[in-house]
Parts: structure tokens; sequence; C-alpha cells
């Protein structure tokens, strides 16, 4: 009888437990002192420095890292957390190496950046360790505001607000706060339960009333919200899944990629979670090779990456296509989904059609392609559902798609600010989303206190 | 292939590399170790006087300061002179002369200031077949409270009395080894001199603290909760080591007194600089006690190839070359100007050199040009002060272009003179020679 990888269809138990411990233990294992002090001293502590102009939450990288090289990590990751107080969190899942470390001056020079992830990881996890708590909120202003969504957006909205002196409630529709940090990251790269810490972290402040499983549209409203509130921030992510268009989608073992993620972020025995023995996974960004390479890891014999354009237009970076590669991933290109075709309802392969460009248009060739597969994953894209929002007396204005916000992070709603990947022209990144958070929380108590004087 | 083999004062060496006295060179069991990886010579580690040998402390000997990734900048030691029996010393000391008769053995000694002692002690050494002697009249701590090392070494009446002693008490060559704990070297140099030594060899360490320990506010090396100032060497004081070197070689009244040039030397590059400014060969021991006696082999090495490369047949060519390009600020020609450039190719845009220069110097270097990053000279700005050179991490990025004469110089708005002028001519001298009628 078949066993391990070679077990047909989707089955769980591929592996023993070591493999699986193995296999989802840290991704880039913490810096030890040695290490962190050896990687700072190679920071040159530039002027104006590009790391920290890349970052998206403008963080004083050099100051920070000089402060590890000093023997001073609290203090280094004041800094950090004065800018980013998710700052544990982006350490671990931002795509560096498309930011901070892709301009750092030793990339430019050796080829080899300061590990700056890696750094910012090491001072956060001293003070986080310690329970460092360094900020105190201001003398209470008497405002309240609502803010929907425990992800990052809503937690560093949150977090700002309550530093301000202002009460927020946190209404998050699922069971547990985090967002995608809890719910949407690679296993690897979140171990330890460290979602759920780090938001333990940030609403120690106190004044930040988290209700989980308080859906908008569902238990509460935009207008009620409005009413009750001074103000509104929706930190609301993407609730919808791109559809794949490929004949025959329904069948059983196509799945998202986004809730097989969640699965198992949330599975607390990786042996019972089910993965195929050939699997096939339908999409270009961070959520296919998270997808592929978590499957692979659970055990399963062949996982290919159907992408339907080239490579060098996927959104996941060199590094994650790498990380892909190095776990035995297949990435194919210009490869699009036509049909899936199932046995007994169940997929058994799926049929794909190469691609081209014509002028700037994606075309079929008419060339197809049968691949064998017992699971199919589609991580073509994540949309933002508006139809929550419908509530509201007045209709929040949309662009693109997603919820139309100024530069400060105000709606076309008096009251209601939005940041995150729910928002137009965002790049959909953790990191992102914090500064959105962060920047409309500003917004926000400058509004409720003329000018910031409460 | 260039000749390294070393001749000073008549003693032989294969390189001109010997190990300083110190504790590399304590007992036979190390400095065989040392002739075998390659040294040249060595000073054994200073004897005392016969009877009960001194004692150390039992607890850190040494502290130091580091640069980035922890490399030693500076070594700071109060270990005191061999406390080992002197017969002990002499024996092995005879023994490894005897088996490398080849390498040059120098007894380093120390004894109270007295005549007698010194009397007593320098047959005894003669009788061991070693090369010479070499004076210590430099070590700061724990002896120099009992009259004797940087005591001795910092009154040059004292100096000068002891060494005339050594000359008239063996026949042995007489290094005589001196302090740097003083304002001026010159007058401990002159005094050896006049004593009748036969060379000199500097710095021995500097008064130093390298650290304070922040839970018990007590100096490190910290033994039971105090500490005293230790000796201070290894690379971090190599230039004030150099600067005294070349102020001995240059002194009309010292020129030509061999120098053993000691402070810092870690490589063949800080070897022939020593040399170029006029020491007649080199000691070494920081290097050795932080990387092993193996960097002998890169210094030997290293010095070849230059030597080779630069057409240098053997070391006389080089030393002292650097000497009469020591002057003193006074006669540094105003008229010649030069301008910082950066070569953009090698450039890796850090900015230190724009922060350095807009913080603390001329803003003479742009962050920005056009909206990009962009770090360039303003010429108008620069007085070619090196800063930004000496801050640039990558080297050979910045570089100081001299102006040719009749060039004109943006800064001023004159063309450069093609004339030497220094200070002593300068109208802004009020103290101006002016030129003979």
């Amino acid at each position: 009888m078949a066993t391990g990888h070679f077990i047909e269809g989707i089955a769980g138990g591929r592996l023993s437990s070591e493999q699986y411990a193995d296999n989802f233990s840290d991704l880039h294992p913490p810096l030890d002192h040695h290490e962190a002090l050896v990687e700072a001293d190679r920071c040159y502590f530039c002027y104006d420095a590009p790391c920290m102009n890349a970052c998206p939450t403008s963080i004083d990288i050099p100051l920070f890292i000089r402060q590890i090289a000093t023997g001073n990590p609290l203090g280094s990751a004041k800094t950090i957390f004065d800018q980013n107080i998710l700052g544990g969190m982006c350490a671990r899942v931002c795509p560096t190496e498309t930011l901070c470390e892709e301009v750092c001056v030793r990339e430019v020079a050796e080829g080899k950046p300061v590990q700056i992830g890696r750094l910012q990881r090491y001072a956060t996890d001293v003070a986080m360790g310690e329970g460092k708590q360094f900020y105190k909120r201001a003398e209470p202003t008497g405002k309240s505001i609502a803010v929907v969504g425990a992800g990052p957006a809503g937690l560093a909205a949150a977090h700002r607000l309550a530093r301000h002196g202002h009460d927020v409630t946190i209404l998050e529709a699922r069971p547990k706060a985090g967002g995608l940090n809890e719910y949407g990251i690679a296993a690897y790269k979140s171990v330890d339960d460290f979602a759920q810490a780090e938001v333990d972290y940030v609403t120690s402040i106190g004044g930040i009333d988290i209700q989980n499983g308080k859906a908008l549209g569902r238990d509460f409203q935009l207008a009620d919200l409005m009413r009750n509130y001074d103000a509104v921030f929706l930190g609301l992510g993407l609730g919808g899944v791109n559809a794949l268009r490929a004949e025959g989608e329904d069948a059983d073992g196509v799945t998202n990629a986004v809730e097989f993620i969640s699965e198992l972020r949330q599975a607390s025995d990786l042996s019972s979670l089910p993965v195929g023995r050939r699997v096939v996974v339908i999409g270009g960004g961070m959520t296919a090779i998270d997808a592929a390479v978590q499957s692979k890891l659970l055990g399963a014999e062949e996982v290919t990456i159907c992408y339907r354009r080239g490579q060098e237009h996927m959104n996941a970076s060199e590094f994650e296509q790498d990380l892909a590669a190095a776990n035995g991933v297949t990435i194919r290109h210009w490869l699009q989904p036509k049909r899936v075709i199932a046995e007994n309802g169940k997929v058994s392969a799926i049929e794909l059609e190469y691609t081209a460009m014509s002028g700037d248009k994606l075309v079929g060739t008419g060339e197809r392609l049968r691949l064998n597969a017992d699971q199919v994953f589609k991580a073509i894209g994540q949309s933002f559902v508006p139809a929550h929002l419908n509530g509201s007396a007045e209709q929040i204005e949309l662009e693109g798609g997603r919820i139309k916000v100024d530069a400060e992070g105000r709606t076309s709603l008096a009251k209601v600010w939005a940041g995150g990947d729910c928002i137009f022209g965002g790049d959909d990144l953790t990191v992102s989303a914090v500064a959105q958070g962060r920047d409309a929380a500003e917004s926000i108590h400058r509004a409720l206190t003329s000018n910031g004087r409460a | 292939m260039a000749d390294i083999r070393n001749n000073f004062i008549g003693i032989k060496s294969p390189n001109p590399f010997w190990l300083a006295s110190a504790p590399p060179t304590d007992k036979a069991y190390n400095v065989e170790r040392a002739f075998k990886a390659g040294w040249g010579g060595v000073v054994w580690k200073t004897l005392g006087e016969e009877g009960p040998p001194v004692v150390n402390v039992n607890g850190p000997r040494y502290g130091a300061i580091w640069g980035a990734d922890r490399r030693l900048l500076g070594l700071n030691n109060i270990e005191l002179i061999t406390d080992r029996d002197l017969r002990t010393n002499l024996r092995e000391m005879k023994q490894v002369k005897m088996n490398w008769p080849g390498r040059a053995l120098i007894a380093s000694i120390m004894v109270p200031c007295v005549e007698e002692s010194w009397k007593a002690i320098l047959p005894l050494v003669e009788e061991t077949g070693a090369d010479g002697i070499e004076l210590n009249f430099g070590c700061p701590h724990g002896m120099s409270e009992r009259g004797m090392g940087s005591a001795v070494g910092q009154v040059p009446e004292y100096i000068e009395m002891v060494v005339r002693w050594c000359k008239q008490y063996t026949r042995m060559p007489v290094i005589t080894k001196l302090t740097p704990n003083i304002t001026d070297i010159r007058k401990p140099a002159r005094a050896a001199k006049a004593g009748g030594t036969d060379a000199v060899s500097l710095i021995n360490t500097i008064n130093s603290i390298t650290g304070v320990d922040l839970d018990n506010f007590a100096p490190q090396p910290t033994i039971d909760g105090k500490g005293s100032h230790g000796g201070y060497c290894g690379p971090a004081v190599k230039p004030i080591a150099m600067n005294m070197v070349a102020e001995i070689a240059r002194d009309p009244e010292t020129h030509g007194l061999p120098i053993s040039g000691i402070g810092g030397i870690t490589t063949w590059r800080d070897a022939a600089e020593f040399m170029a400014l006029g020491a007649g060969n080199v000691q070494v021991c920081t290097a050795a006690m932080t990387y092993g006696f193996k960097i002998v082999q890169e210094m030997i090495a290293g010095l070849e190839n230059w030597m080779d490369e630069k057409g240098h047949a053997s070391l006389s060519d080089v030393i002292g070359r650097a000497t009469p390009n020591v002057t003193d600020w006074q006669y540094l020609n105003l008229n010649y100007i030069a301008k910082a450039h950066i070569d953009q190719d090698a450039c890796i845009k850090c900015g230190r050199c724009h922060i350095a220069c807009e913080d603390t110097s001329h803003q003479a270097i742009t962050s920005m040009v056009d909206g990009v990053r962009h770090f360039e000279v303003i010429e108008a700005e620069c007085v070619g002060c090196n800063l930004c050179v000496n801050v640039c991490p990558v080297e050979g990025c910045i570089t100081m272009e001299p102006l040719a004469a009749g060039v004109l110089d943006q800064r001023t708005g004159k063309p450069v003179s093609p004339i030497y002028a220094n200070w002593t001519t300068h109208p802004n001298n009020p103290m101006a020679k002016v030129a003979a009628e």
C-alpha cells in the first residue's frame, strides 16, 4: 500500500511528526546575540538612508541597527515601534528583498545587504520577550472610535488612537484578532503563535476592546457605527477570491488558496491536514507561493504553480520564487487554466492553455496541456467585497473596486477613515497596512481634537 | 627578489620582524614557536633582579577596545616583568640561542636604578650568548611605582646614567627602550645617545584606562572592584608611535641613531611605514597576541612583494626614506591646493561623505542632484580637508586631486600659484619673515 508522498488523492499523515515539525519551523531562525552584533556592525549608518526611505512605515533603520550594535536593544525596539507597532510581524513577513534590503548600500556594493529584517526581529523580540511597553496613554479624551477589522491596519490604528487617549472598539468578524497575520501568512513565517502574542502586546497599552465574531453587514451596520462613535476606521481587508473562470471549477478538490493557508495556520495537528499527492496552484503571487510551498511541506509528491504570464511578471518576489524552487515546487509560466477534469466529482487533472503576448494583450495560443492533479488551489487574487458596506445610509465612494481614500486615509464619508488592503492604491503589504492605519489614526486624532490639542 | 635580511646595530636577523619584550617572549616554549613561525628575532620578556621574582595580579591583566566586528584595536595590560626565576630565564635563553643561532635574541632588562644592580646582572645575561640588551625604561605600570620602568624613562638624566653603566659593564649592544608617557620624546632619546646607547626602541605602552564597568563603576580590567592604569598598545597607538619615531629620526641631535620601531605594527605595510620614517627594524607584540605567530608570514611576504614591485633591493633602500618629508606645519606649502573627487562608479551612495561635510565641515558635497541621490563635490566650497576620504567606506572611491598650477581654484576665485609659499612668509603671519635684502 502506498504511503507518505505516494498516497493517491487528498490525504493527511503523509509525514512523520518530526518531519512536520521540521518543515514548519522558522523560515529565518532568529539571530542570536552574537549574530545580531556581527550583522549590526555591517551597517554604514547611511545619511538619508535608502533603506529607511524604502520602508512604507519609514522606520529609522540606521538608528535602530546602531542601537543594537551599542548594546541597547530596547532603545532599538522603541525606534522601530515608534513608526511601526507591528514591527515584530513585519520583521518576519515583509518582503525585505524588495523593500529595505533591496536598496541597502551593501546590496549595491556587495550583493549582500545588511539583514535588516532579522535585526528588526532581534530587537523587537527582546522588547516583547520582556513585555516592555514603551507607550503610555495620554489623558482620556472622552472620544470613542470604532475600528472594523483587527488586521494589521486596524491594530496599528487602534494602538495609535489608544495612545492619544481615545477609547477604541475593534469589531472583528473572525474568532481571532490579527487578520492575515493570524490567518494568511505561511506558517513557517510566523511560528509559536506570534500573531496572537503581538495582538496581546499591542492591546496591552489599554483602551482597546476587541470584539470577535462581529461582522460588518451581519452583526452591525456602518450607519450604526457612525451614529454611536466619534469616528470609524475601516480595515476590512479583502473578502473575495477571484474565480478561475475555468470549466468545472466547482469539483471537489478545487480550493481557495487563502482558505487552505488559513486552515493550516489554525490546525493544531498538521498531520490531520490533508493535501493532494499532485497539487496544482494557479497564480503568481505570494499566496500562490505560500500555498505551493506549504503543500510540499505537508508531503505532496508533486506541486506545480501555473502562472499565465512570464517569470518577470510574477508578483511573488524573486526570493519567494527561489524559496518555492528550493522546496521542490515547479513553477511553470505562460499557462492559463481552461478546464478542471473530475472523476466521480473529484478533481483528477487540470487542462491548461498556453498563452502568449499579442501586442500588449495576453492571448491563448490554442495549445493545451494536461496536468494530473488531485488538488487545485486558486490563488489568482482577492477582491474587495463592498456589499457589507451597503447598510449605511450614505454610500461610501469606491475606486477600482476598493474604498477611495485621500492621502490621510479619509473616505468620502465625513467620520469614516479606511486603510489596509480594502483601500484603493495600496500594495497589499502588511507593512503598508500598518502605515495606513497609523496615519489614519493621526488624521482622526487631528480631526477630533482640533489639530491634535485635546 | 628583495633582500629583507636585517642588520640592526650589528645584530643580524633573516627579516626585520622581531617580537617585542612581552608575554609572547616570556619563555622558551613560546620563543621556539615564534622562531618556527619565522620571526627574525625576539626581545625576551624583561628580566628583573636575582631574588624572589615579581608577582602578577591573579585577575584580568588585559583590557581592550574594539572596532566593528569586534576587531581588537587597542590592548592594555597591567602585567609586570617576567614573574619567573632569573636563572630559569637565563638557562632557557642560552638554550634557545644555541638552537637558533641565526635569529636575534635580545634580553630586556629592568633592575633598580643603582649601579650595583646593573653591574650584577649584565655578566649573567652576557653569558647566555644574547645578541644584545634592551633597557626597559618604558613600562608604565607597577614597576614604575618602584622607581623602575617609565619612572626612569621619564627622567633623561637617569637614562643617560644607566645607559652609561651598561656600556661600561658589557660588550653587548645596548638598545634603550623609551616610554611615550612624556611630553617631548626627543629629550630621553638625546639622553640615551649621550649615555652612549647603540639604539633606541619605541614606543613602550601608553598610560591608559580602556573601559569602565558601568555596573560596578570600576575601571577595566577590574581586580576585585578596583583598577589601575595599564599600558596601551595595538593598532590604535601606531600613529602616536610613528610620530615619535619620526621626531627622533629628524632631530639633528639624534639623527642617525638607530631606532627599533614599536607600536601597533600588524601588517607588512605598518612595518614599511615605520621603517620609511627611520626605524631600522620593527618589534611586534599585540598583533601576535591577537592572531598568533603566523602573522609574520604575511609580513615577510608582503614586505618582499612590495619591495620587488617598487624596485627596492634591500631594507636600506627603504629605511628613513620618508624622514626628510616630515616637517613642521609652518613649512607646508600653502599654495598647494587639492580638491576631493568622488568616483561615481565606485560610490555606493551611503552618503556619509555628504553628512560629514554638511554637518561638520564645509558643505561641499551634494546629496541630491536633479531629484536623484547623488554625491558630488562642490569645488567652490571644498577646502580639500580629506574628511570625506576618511569616512568613506570604499577604499579609493574618494581621492584628493591636486590642482595644477594656473588652474582656477573655484573656492578662492584665484589661479593656483606655482610658487612654494609657507606660513613663515605669509602676509597674515604677524611674525612673517621678510625676505633678506
